[in-house]
């Protein structure tokens, strides 16, 4: 601590190619916050799934719908807990750009297929004992003001009800919140009793299934068993475990991870030179106060630490207001207007990217501070 | 530091050679040198006659070709890099003829560096930078940076960063070449005060023959070695 003042002043010398250089590391920390946010909505908190949830889905595509008579079949399967449906509804609300999931469930079970949806009872009472009951996330109601007692029209697109009529009109009874930050608040749930009696068309048919196994263990095997179950039938089922869901649907877009990783490699290789470049020129510039400090008693080791310190320190300050930064804007909410329902910064990237700017003040500061900790003093004090 | 039959620094058999590609520089060759406790020398010489390197080689800044350099009855010759610099800082004071003070620092900063590298507290250290620059009158420009002194300041200021540890032995390269005559003698006033009033040993390099004659002692260097007598 000693030191900081001169370290610090050091900074200050030159305070344009220090605020550039500051920016640029602040930006790419920025750059870095989106990133690992962009990733966490692709893996739709794959972190966070129940481990013991199967989606059983049409074999030949998620589009294609089943019976509504497999939930019991299920259900007698051996080492199944429960299960439940859930189906694509794809309306609009207001316009189209306003995007976020629809789907006419059976309330009691798929709360209960989903516990880390919370739901104050009152509220689960109010929409067992309305039909046209719906509930919202928590993000999804904030996002359009949305308080329980409102009227939701939505303009189906796939789902039309019976008379060719395009609006379904909900009532908004309750508004659930999730258990853990990486919980889905952007759904919007409606009764399937009211949906299957409304509906032009598929009456008894449903989207996907979602099933309870009784040992996360043998999850595999129970998904093998379903599918074995509808074999050779009309609608073939195709049964993963939730996280394999989740997964094989990110990897429809890409390699998310990849191409994340191939981005922020640029990038930060990028910085390394830029910051490099000003702690080489920092150290170039002085070379006589480096040695006359080195005159004056500093040994090798304390002249290699101050570069290296001043180094790291324009690096972590760069990199913690980045961070904090991007950890504001990405608070607001997702910019996609909906697309990424799951939009936040893991609190262990934080660490990360703390670690990530003191290994690039390292490493943009350890050549200099080799030169500076080399250099002779009685050559550097000739220099004069 | 202690002292040896009240020698302080002694140089015997030195010889500093350089290499300029294949052709090998002799810049200091057998020289012998004692310079007694409190003494004020002044070293002469033309460019180049080896003047700054027989001082750093005294300040342990550099390393002899050949021979020993003892200071305080220690030889610092064939002390490792790491022990050299922990001498200095605690034994040597250098005073520049271009200063070298740090810009980005004030005064009392400037003057404080030297104590960064000894455990006293900063209030201790506060108390030493109030001293020194006590010492060279300049306790009112501690809140100053260099570029607003003038050089004749700046130079106290660096004489006030040499004493701030208290040092036996004060290394002067031509502390009076960057000033005026005025200022030359106010700087030249405070070594003589440094040294007949604080006890302190210095060695001082300069051109100058009016400089040189403020000191006890001037020893001349020519083609590598000493006299006492001026060169012709």
């Amino acid at each position: 601590m000693k030191y900081a003042h001169l370290i610090w002043s050091n900074l200050k010398r030159k305070k344009v190619r220090t605020t550039l250089t500051f920016l640029s590391i602040l930006i790419a920390f920025i750059l870095f916050g989106y990133m690992v946010a962009i990733k966490t909505a692709f893996d739709m908190g794959v972190s966070v799934v129940g481990e013991d949830r199967l989606v059983v889905r049409h074999k030949v595509s998620i589009v294609q719908l089943l019976p509504e008579s497999y939930e019991a079949r299920m259900e007698d399967l051996e080492g199944v807990a429960e299960a439940t449906h859930a189906t694509w509804f794809g309306g609009v609300y207001q316009r189209p750009s306003n995007f976020f999931a629809q789907m006419p469930v059976k309330p009691e079970e798929y709360m209960a297929m989903y516990p880390e949806f919370i739901l104050p009872e009152e509220q689960m009472d109010a929409w067992l004992s309305t039909r046209t009951g719906a509930i919202a996330g928590r993000a999804t109601a904030e996002r359009f003001g949305w308080e329980v007692g409102d009227r939701i029209p939505i303009q189906a697109t796939i789902w039309l009800r019976q008379g060719g009529e395009q609006t379904w009109e909900f009532d908004l009874v309750g508004i659930y919140d999730g258990a853990e930050q990486a919980t889905d608040t952007t759904q919007f749930l409606f009764r399937y009793d009211y949906f299957d009696e409304a509906r032009q068309m598929g009456r008894g048919a449903i989207g996907w299934y979602l099933v309870r196994v009784d040992d996360p263990d043998r999850a595999a095997q129970v998904a093998d068993a379903i599918d074995a179950e509808f074999a050779n039938s009309p609608a073939e089922t195709s049964a993963e475990t939730e996280m394999a869901f989740i997964q094989g649907f990110a990897k429809q877009v890409g390699n998310i991870g990849a191409i994340m990783v191939g981005v922020l490699s640029a990038v930060f290789f990028t910085i390394l030179l830029v910051a490099g470049n000003t702690m080489a020129q920092a150290v170039r510039e002085r070379l006589n106060e480096i040695g006359v400090l080195k005159a004056i008693g500093f040994t090798d080791g304390q002249v290699l630490g101050m570069v290296l310190a001043e180094s790291c320190l324009l690096a972590l300050l760069g990199g913690v207001v980045g961070l904090l930064i991007v950890w504001y804007l990405i608070s607001l909410g997702d910019p996609t207007g909906g697309a990424l329902p799951i939009f936040f910064i893991p609190p262990g990237a934080f660490t990360i990217g703390v670690a990530m700017a003191a290994g690039l003040g390292l490493l943009a500061g350890i050549f200099p501070a080799l030169q500076a900790s080399r250099l002779r003093v009685a050559d550097a004090l000739r220099r004069d | 530091m202690s002292e040896n039959n009240g020698v302080l620094v002694r140089a015997n058999g030195v010889d500093r050679s350089f290499r300029r590609g294949a052709e090998k520089i002799e810049v200091l060759s057998k020289l012998d040198l004692e310079i007694p406790t409190g003494e004020f020398l002044c070293l002469m010489g033309p460019s180049g006659s080896g003047k700054s390197t027989l001082l750093n080689l005294i300040g342990g800044l550099d390393r002899p070709s050949a021979g020993t350099v003892e200071v305080g009855g220690k030889r610092i010759d064939n002390m490792s890099g790491r022990k050299l610099a922990s001498w200095r800082a605690r034994h040597v004071g250098l005073v520049f003829q271009f200063y070298n003070l740090l810009p980005v620092l004030s005064a009392a900063r400037n003057v404080e560096l030297p104590l960064l590298l000894t455990p006293l507290s900063k209030s201790e250290r506060k108390k030493q930078v109030e001293t020194a620059l006590s010492i060279v009158g300049l306790t009112q420009r501690a809140k100053h940076y260099p570029g607003t002194l003038s050089g004749g300041e700046q130079q106290r200021v660096g004489i006030a960063r040499a004493i701030a540890t208290d040092p036996t032995l004060l290394l002067c390269d031509e502390p009076t070449g960057d000033l005026d005559r005025k200022s030359g003698d106010e700087i030249l006033d405070l070594l003589h005060a440094l040294s007949k009033d604080h006890g302190k040993t210095i060695v001082m390099v300069t051109h100058d023959p009016h400089a040189a004659a403020r000191a006890d002692r001037v020893l001349y260097l020519d083609e590598g070695r000493l006299t006492s007598e001026v060169p012709e």
